[in-house]
């Protein structure tokens, strides 16, 4: 009796410690993250109480008159990684589609093995290859046409027309592409793995084509997985540093013509950190990452609402 | 001394075979189906009947190695030819699986999507086409507050129905269902074999069940088959009552299955 009580006494103890190292794990985590926002907002201040709000207005960066802005790197991480997504996410999805339901048996797992290695590859070899062999390529043959087509189309002819240097922000915008696209086909891959055959097989038996199924059936089931994959990669395209840094040609100006180099917010912060002398300007890089922080925080909070919005659309939606 | 009901012949099955990869799981099946009547296919698990079943709208064409060789004649026309074109074969016979599968999307669309495959109706014609699809299976009343609802949200029963509602919208000729109450309950499946009595004035029915009592209930003739061969094939009080083969009164009678 006495040494059973003993054991159960002992596991009930450990069972207390077992409970409180999760917990500790977890708030770690939040401890972490509100740690990091209290830094970054202390090492601001500086910033913050010279400019004010201008800060996220004013496009002048200029470190010897100590006169700084943020607009031009929050213009340019938006655009970058709004036109990574607009290429990544059709092209995501046609891999996905292609993996699930087109390709033969034999090629579906050395494709999608293929793709997750590209995830995998390091950033800066991506950043690195679009110096040396994607920009000049990207100046000599894809600019030009650019600028004698869209250039000269009607409204949007002010994003497309401006000099054919390959570095820029649109150079960026498709590098970024290429990174996330394996991080949204993969997770597009999965989700689009999981729906049941069944499903598919009512819509395939209804007369419907392969794209009306996967379009108008599969997706809407798998919109949770999908939005997540594409948030994984928003996320990554946001926060990229180094391709991004080597392609985008870092220059603090701001132009409507996605042709000419600009800058990013994580590429500031890389090339400037170590030249930062002055402590107005080392809180104004850090206010940058304040920024980001937020921008990040935004745009997930949105997806979520996004996705709330859609079950609520549905009713009782599983 | 029963008159035999006249019948038109709606399908015809010659000499078809039907093989996964090597395994060959249909023999030499011959078979004519009659229009607006219920044929129920019954046999013990792997005897073919659903294979049988999903050549009538080649849904076995979605899997690599999967063949079918023979003649199934609509109308006259083989489905089973190369140049018979999918989708409108698919117009012409719809198919009801073991599980509903409503799609995820509101219950109109459910309805309104296969009609959108094949005809381009106004808003007024397409909510007439989902009442009258939903009138017909028979769940018109305990849906017609919520059109806009998520099909997921309704009961096994319920989903069933819309999945059958969803089928019939497209106006096919034959209807295909494969153990459509195999995930139901008692209640629900009532529900459901009352409803393919009502349809079979529309509608040309081909059964899949594995439960005998429900191929007794429902249907006007029967096929009995095992691995691969169509045993026995004939009007249903003939086939339970007094089959013409040892191997089916064994299977009937619970000896054996």
């Amino acid at each position: 009796m006495h040494t059973l009580d003993n054991r159960l006494k002992r596991q009930n103890l450990l069972d207390i410690l077992f409970r409180n190292i999760t917990r500790l794990s977890a708030f770690a985590v939040l401890a972490l993250l509100v740690g990091i926002i209290i830094s970054l907002f202390l090492g601001s201040q500086l910033a913050i109480s010279a400019f004010g709000w201008g800060f996220l207005t004013s496009s002048e960066w200029n470190p010897v008159t100590e006169e700084f802005g943020a607009l031009v790197p929050i213009a340019g991480t938006i655009a970058t990684a709004a036109i990574a997504l607009l290429i990544a996410v059709p092209v995501s999805f046609g891999i996905a589609i292609f993996l699930t339901e087109l390709a033969p048996q034999w090629m579906r797992r050395p494709l999608g093995i293929a793709i997750e290695l590209l995830a995998g590859i390091p950033s800066i070899i991506y950043g690195m290859w679009g110096l040396f062999i994607f920009v000049p390529i990207f100046a000599e043959h894809v600019e030009p046409w650019i600028n004698d087509h869209l250039g000269q189309t009607f409204l949007i002819a002010p994003l497309f027309s401006g000099p054919n240097l390959g570095i820029g922000v649109m150079a960026a915008g498709i590098i970024l592409a290429i990174m996330i696209i394996p991080f949204i086909a993969s997770v597009m891959r999965d989700v689009f793995d999981i729906v049941p055959s069944l499903l598919k097989e009512s819509a395939y038996g209804l007369g419907a084509t392969t794209w009306e199924v996967m379009y108008q059936v599969v997706l809407p089931y798998t919109k949770i997985g999908v939005v997540g994959g594409i948030m994984l990669g928003l996320g990554r395209a946001l926060g990229e540093t180094m391709a991004v840094t080597f392609v985008i040609g870092n220059a603090h100006q701001l132009t409507a013509s996605l042709l000419n180099p600009g800058n990013s917010i994580a590429s500031a912060l890389a090339n400037e950190f170590t030249e930062a002398v002055g402590d107005l300007y080392t809180s104004a890089l850090i206010e940058l990452g304040l920024i980001l922080f937020f921008i990040t925080f935004i745009v997930l909070s949105l997806a979520r609402f996004m996705l709330y919005k859609l079950g609520q659309n549905e009713g009782r939606s599983a | 001394m029963n008159a035999e009901p006249v019948t038109t012949p709606k399908l015809i099955v010659k000499n078809l075979n039907f093989y996964y990869g090597a395994d060959r799981a249909l023999k030499d099946i011959n078979l004519t189906i009659p229009e607006k009547m219920v044929t129920a296919f019954i046999g013990p698990s792997g005897c073919g009947k659903s294979t049988l079943l999903r050549t009538f709208n080649r849904m076995y064409q979605l899997y690599p190695k999967q063949r079918a060789e023979g003649e199934i004649l609509l109308d006259n026309q083989n489905l089973l030819d190369k140049r018979q074109d999918l989708n409108k074969l698919r117009a012409k016979i719809g198919m009801v699986f073991q599980k509903p599968t409503p799609f995820p999307m509101s219950i109109y669309d459910n309805i309104a999507f296969g009609v959108k495959l094949y005809e381009n109706l106004n808003s007024h014609d397409m909510a007439e086409r989902v009442e009258w699809a939903l009138k017909k299976a028979a769940l018109w009343n305990e849906v017609k507050d919520k059109l806009k609802q998520s099909g997921t949200g309704l009961s096994g029963g319920q989903q069933q129905r819309l999945c059958i509602a969803r089928a019939i919208a497209v106006k096919p000729q034959v209807l295909l269902l494969d153990e459509p109450t195999s995930a139901l309950d008692p209640i629900s499946t009532a529900h459901i074999e009352k409803l393919v009595d009502e349809l079979k004035k529309d509608f040309t029915i081909v059964i899949v069940t594995h439960n005998m009592q429900q191929a007794a209930r429902v249907s006007d003739f029967t096929a009995y088959m095992y691995l691969g061969d169509l045993i026995e094939f004939g009007d249903t009080s003939t086939v339970f009552t007094n089959p013409k083969r040892k191997e089916t009164e064994d299977y009937i009678t619970g000896r054996f299955g």
